[in-house]
Formats: C-alpha cells, structure tokens, sequence
C-alpha cells in the first residue's frame, strides 16, 4: 500500500528523508493502519492551516524550546551511531536544574539511545560512536581527560526492568557508597542506607529486613529500591529509562510521587511510553520521532498545543 | 482507529467453522504428539539399558575382587633360624614351607612340595618378616597366623575357575585340590575383606596388587591440574569475555580454543613429551608432568565452560553495576563473576573428571611404567588410574581380570562423586533472582 502522491507533505517527506527512514515510514503506514491514517488526515483538513510547516516536516528541525536558561547538562548536536546506521541525529536539548524532562515517542525513536548517552552507557556497546558535545555542569563528559565512573556516580540511572543485585536489600543501596568510599563508618553507610530508602518512599516497607535478598521484594519495591540505589551515591542528574513500563498502575503511581518529590534535588530525564505519564510529572517534554528530536518544550504547552504536526499526530494517537 | 476496516474473514472455505477445521487435523497433532514422546521414552530405555548392562557387567565381575582368600598357617619361628643379628635376613619362605610340610607330611618329591608351597602367596613370606620385626619375642613360639592364599586358590574359592577338566590343562593339580579341601573342612581357608586392594601398590601378584599407588599417582596429578587449569583457565575466559577487544586476534584465538578442546588427548601426550621432558628435562613418569599435561588438556575445557558461564550472566547486572559508577573491575569481580561461578565450577568438575579418566596423554609420557612403590610426592614415579586398569587387563593372571572391574568401580565412583559434587556446588552458589 502505497501512501497517494497527492498528499503535499507525504510527498515531501518520501523526497526528502533518507532512504532507511522511507522504508521504515513505509512500514508505519503501509496495511490497513495507513488507509485510516490517510482518510484521518484529508477528513480533518488540516493541511490548510499547517501547509507552511512543510518545510520543517522534511528537514525535522527541532521547534519549541530546547534550551533553558541555567541548565545542568546541556547537549549539543549529538549524533549517535551504531556502526554505520544512524541511531540518532544532531540532537540539541538542556537539562535544567531540578525538572524532569519526559522524552517520548514511538519505539525506536532513539530516546533511550540519547538518554545512555548522558551518562555513557552507549561505552558499552561495541560499534557505538557518539559525536557532538554533552555537557554536565560545563564540562564536556566526552573529553578524553574525563572518566566515566565518577561520571556515572554524578549520573545515575534507573532501568526499565528493575535489576537489583542479588544481594541484600542493604547491600543494594549500600554498594554504590561503598565502592566510592562516601563513608568513612559503618554507621555513616547505614545513615545513608536509611535516607536513601526514606527517599525512595522505601524505608517503612523493608526496614525490619533489610537483610533479605532485594529479588524477593515486588516488582514496584524492587524499582523503588534500584532508585534508592541510584541516589544513594547522591547524583545530580537521575537518567530514568521507562522505569514503571513493568509495573502496574499502583506501583507506577507511587514511582510518579516519588519523582515529583525527588525534583526538588535532583534533575531527572525520564524517558516514557505512556503519555499521561509524561504529562503528570514532567515540567518539560522531548518528542523524538525515527532519530531527531522533533520538539521541545513546556510539557503543558506541548501536550495541549503542539506545533509540530508529528508531536500532535504521535499524542493524538495516530500514530505510534 | 479501524473504523473503517472489514470485518476479518479468514475463511478460505466457507460454510466451515474455524473449530471444525482445527478439529479435522487435531487427531493428526496428537498422534505425532504421541510418537514423538514414545521415541524419546524408547531412546531413554535403550540408553539406560546399555548404562544398566555396563554397570552390571563390571560389578558383576570386579565385586569379588574386595574380598581375599586367607589361609591358616601353624608357624613355628625357630630360633635356630635366626642365628643373625639381623632379623629380616632369616629364611622366611623356609619357614612358611615348613610350616606347610608340617601340616602336610605325607608329601614327598621336590614336583609335589612345589606344588604344596604354591598354595599360599608369597607374600606370606613378608607377613612373617613384619610379624618378627613387630614383636621379637616370637621367636621360639609356634603361631597361628592368616596369610593370602596363592591368586589360583584365591580364584577356585570364589568359584572364577572349576577343578573339573583335564588336570594339564589346569592351573590347580589334583594334589593341590585335595589339600585345599582338607584345609578347608579343618576350617584354614577363609575369605576376608581385600585391605589389600586398597594399601598397596602395584604387583605382578595378583593377590598382593593394590589400587592405592594409582589413585595417589591420580591425586597428585589431577591437584597439579586443578591448581594450575582452573585460576588460568577463569582468568583467560574474563578477560576474553569481558575486557577484550573484539578483533582480529580475538576471534583467532576463540576459533583456537575450541579446536584445542576437540584435539586427541594423545597429541597433548606427545606435546608434553616434547616440551616438558625432552625440552625441559623433568623427570618421566611422575605425576608432576602428568598434571601438566592434563592441564592442557583441560585449559580449553574450562575456559569453554567459563566463557559460556560469563556470557549467560544477565546485562542488566552489568547495566546496574555500570550504572552506578562500578568499575568495569568492580563489575566482574563483585556482580558477575559470583553469578557465573556455578557454572565455571561445574565445567571445572567436568573437566578434571575427563582428566581423570584419560590415558592416552599419560602413556606418552611414561605414566605406563610398573611402579609398586606408592608415590609421596610430585616428582616420584607413578602411574595413575586409568591406565592401572590398562595394565591389568593387559595382564595374563585370571585373577587381575576381577581386579580391573574393581579398578574400574573405583574409578567410575571418583567420576560420580566428582559428577555429585558439581551439581552440589551449583546448587550451592545458585543465585535465584
């Protein structure tokens, strides 16, 4: 199934993106999803009033906000590749001080390739190849000079599936301490044991058994206490990839409380399959779509009056 | 979303219902269902009916190895026979034909008190000479004493050979039998618990052989190849698992080890030949060279084992360890090494047990010799299990054929209980998550 050559910015698109990108489109719209997709389209007319953003359809340029003014990491033009295909392009975002920044988009966007970029997780991907420039605090984390353990303790990181060690519930939280040498006693580690675990609304449940293993906590305990884990090396930025995605929606509203609380010291990315969820705890939103980041900005703003027609099409549910 | 989109049809033929059309062909899934089990249940039963008939056919032969004929002597220690100051140069085979002629003084002419002295082992000889050299004060008393029966009596008692047939094609002489039935109505001849087979050495006497210089000579040479295969053999695979690049060299290496784990274990044999007796000069036939030898034959084992032990340790622990600023160090050796130490255990387990059991590798390098002392240490000669077994069935006596099976129960308990011990260990350090 073809997308009808009549369309003005379907024509455009299939012109101008590259040919990886065309098939993946391609894939998107062919089937009966795409004949809906198309009668959508003509039936609300909205070709009319958007005609001028054409151009900016086929070039994907980013439109909103991306910067802010007193941002904590701040990247620039960063292009991402996994040996020779591009997994993201020219990406240009600021983190700022205490917001969470939601990044969404369909699967395969690149989001969460972007997010491990902030703390170099990609280092660990062989053919992985990272170009433009990340800052954290104005210092550029890809400079050679710059080592990425003290970096990844500046940046922590909260997975998808919830991975605690198979240790104890204490060694958990206290790993990260322990092998920075944060704490000089005993009783400091489990100080910091016990506040990180409060933070991470924790501490009441397992308080009386901290001893037993983090694997026999549920799923929602055990995200809370990879969380705990994560800021009890206190980081300055949280990178959280899709963290209630295994979770059910009891457990995924105590992680969203718990990120409204945990904003007001950290910076937290998160990145997020389900919109509302976006739009519940962040203040800013990224939409990501094949590899380029289509548009930022206020999360309210973005979700009520988009300007982009992809970030509208993907919130609408068109798509996606 | 599909407003607009038909109602499925899947039905290439209509009028039939999807239930009907699954239901024709289900009889046909269960029946191949059916089959396929009965298959695997008939391959069970034939693999564990040639496992049953190996088992029985080596205990039934080597069981009655563990046990030893004895037969009584009344021995007077003379004291003219021990006119020298020293004791052990007395004439003990004297006195234990004396002993015989004693008890049998009807036999005359030198063909039949040959055949009287072959009833009893030479070895009693010796069980004398410790006697006197115990306890002095023996001499001048007469004792009853117990000692091993010749290995043909040693065969008629457990009923391995017949006194029935034509006498010159017998090991035992009519004579010989006669005597072992009076001996036996005046209750002299007895069966007792072969202690024998488990504290000495080899010996060209099937009654005095013993598995113990063997299985010291395996011990000596499988803790050589433990000490050495397993901590180089983990180190190799973490760093080719974990820290090395991926490239060229790498993978040449990789290709490398699993053709080394397929090489014949006798090229390892002529390989240790070459390098650590020719070349290096160490002494032949000692467990030191053997343990080396076998540690190269199990290196590729382990690491094989290991690799595959790192690999099946989930990302996500190295992601949250990563995540948290470990060190790639850190990483390996607090989170993913205790992971995979089950598994690098049992493919070490596994391995020695191969190890154990080859024989090729050490007939290169002289562990084949006849050693009756038992070896002390690494560097004195000795010979192991397997080819122990080797050799005694190699040998002519009837009566080493009941010792092989024996050797062979040994060795295949070592192998079970090393088996045993490595699915205890991975029990043990299993980490459920």
């Amino acid at each position: 199934m073809m997308v009808p050559a009549c369309h003005p910015i379907a024509t455009t698109h299939f012109q101008t993106a590259n040919r990886g990108i065309s098939t993946m489109f391609m894939k998107l719209t062919s089937g009966p999803a795409g004949s809906t997709r198309q009668s959508t389209m003509e039936g609300t007319g909205f070709a009319d009033s958007r005609q001028q953003e054409a151009g900016a359809v086929a070039q994907r340029q980013t439109v909103g906000e991306s910067f802010v003014a007193d941002p904590r990491m701040t990247a620039r033009d960063v292009a991402v590749y996994y040996g020779d295909k591009c997994a993201i392009r020219s990406i240009s975002i600021d983190v700022g001080c205490n917001e969470v920044l939601a990044m969404i988009g369909p699967s395969g966007c690149g989001k969460s390739t972007f997010l491990r970029c902030l703390n170099r997780m990609n280092d660990t991907v062989p053919g992985c190849r990272v170009t433009g420039e990340i800052r954290l605090d104005g210092e550029d984390i890809y400079a050679p000079s710059v080592d990425v353990v003290p970096l990844r303790a500046r940046v922590g990181m909260v997975f998808q599936k919830p991975n605690p060690f198979p240790k104890s519930i204490f060694d958990n939280v206290a790993y990260g301490p322990k092998i920075h040498g944060l704490t000089r006693t005993k009783a400091e580690l489990e100080e910091i044991v016990e506040t990180s675990l409060s933070k991470a609304g924790l501490w009441e449940e397992v308080k009386d058994r901290l001893q037993e293993p983090g694997t026999g906590l549920s799923g929602g305990q055990q995200q809370r206490l990879c969380i705990a884990r994560a800021i009890a090396v206190s980081p300055e930025v949280i990178l959280m990839d899709e963290p209630c995605s295994a979770l059910d929606p009891i457990a995924t509203a105590r992680i969203e409380d718990l990120i409204a609380e945990l904003r007001l010291q950290y910076s937290i990315v998160i990145v997020t399959h389900a919109m509302q969820q976006a739009s519940r705890v962040s203040q800013r939103t990224a939409y990501f779509h094949l590899g380029d980041l289509i548009e930022v900005g206020p999360t309210e703003r973005v979700f009520t009056n988009p300007r982009h027609r992809l970030t509208e099409d993907y919130i609408t549910g068109r798509f996606g | 979303m599909n407003n607009n989109a038909q109602p499925p049809v899947c039905c290439d033929t209509p009028g039939r219902s999807l239930s009907e059309r699954i239901g024709r062909d289900l009889p046909r899934r269960y029946r191949a269902e059916k089959r396929f089990r009965r298959l695997g249940l008939t391959a069970i039963v034939v693999a564990l009916s040639f496992l049953v008939f190996l088992f029985g056919s080596i205990i039934g032969s080597g069981y009655s190895a563990f046990r030893q004929t004895y037969v009584e002597l009344a021995v007077t220690f003379d004291e003219s026979a021990f006119t020298s100051e020293n004791l052990a140069a007395a004439d003990f085979p004297g006195l234990v034909k004396q002993s015989l002629r004693t008890m049998f003084p009807e036999v005359e002419g030198r063909a039949a008190l040959k055949n009287l002295y072959r009833i009893v082992s030479p070895s009693a000889a010796y069980t004398l000479q410790d006697m006197v050299a115990e306890n002095p004060k023996l001499i001048g008393t007469t004792q009853r004493i117990w000692v091993l029966a010749d290995d043909d009596v040693d065969m008629l008692i457990k009923g391995q050979i017949s006194g029935a047939g034509e006498e010159a094609n017998r090991r035992l002489k009519d004579d010989q039998l006669a005597w072992i039935t009076t001996l036996r109505d005046q209750g002299r001849i007895e069966t007792r618990f072969n202690t024998t087979f488990f504290t000495a050495g080899d010996s060209r006497e099937p009654e005095q052989a013993g598995i113990r210089g063997a299985v010291m000579g395996s011990f000596y040479s499988l803790l050589i190849t433990l000490l050495l295969s397993f901590p180089i053999g983990v180190m190799a695979a973490i760093y080719l698992e974990e820290f090395a690049p991926d490239n060229i060299l790498t993978n040449v290496i990789e290709v490398n080890i699993n053709n080394l784990a397929a090489v014949p274990s006798i090229i390892f044999g002529l390989l240790g030949l070459a390098i650590f007796i020719n070349f290096f000069g160490m002494p032949r036939s000692t467990p030191v060279v053997g343990g080396l030898v076998l540690t190269l034959m199990t290196l590729p084992v382990i690491i094989i084992a290991s690799r595959a032990a790192l690999k099946s340790v989930p990302p996500s622990i190295r992601e949250a360890a990563l995540g948290i600023g470990a060190s790639k160090m850190q990483t390996v050796i607090h989170h993913v090494l205790p992971l995979a130490l089950p598994g690098m255990l049992t493919g070490t387990i596994i391995g020695m047990a191969r190890a154990l059991g080859d024989t090729a590798p050490l007939l290169m390098i002289g562990m084949i010799a006849f050693i009756v002392d038992i070896p002390s240490g690494f560097t004195d000669p000795a010979t192991a299990l397997p080819v122990q077994i080797f050799l005694w069935a190699d040998s002519p006596e009837r009566a080493f054929t009941e010792k092989t099976s024996a050797a062979i129960m040994i060795l295949l308990a070592f192998l079970i209980a090393m088996n045993a011990t490595a699915v205890f260990l991975r029990k043990k350090f299993e980490i459920k998550w």
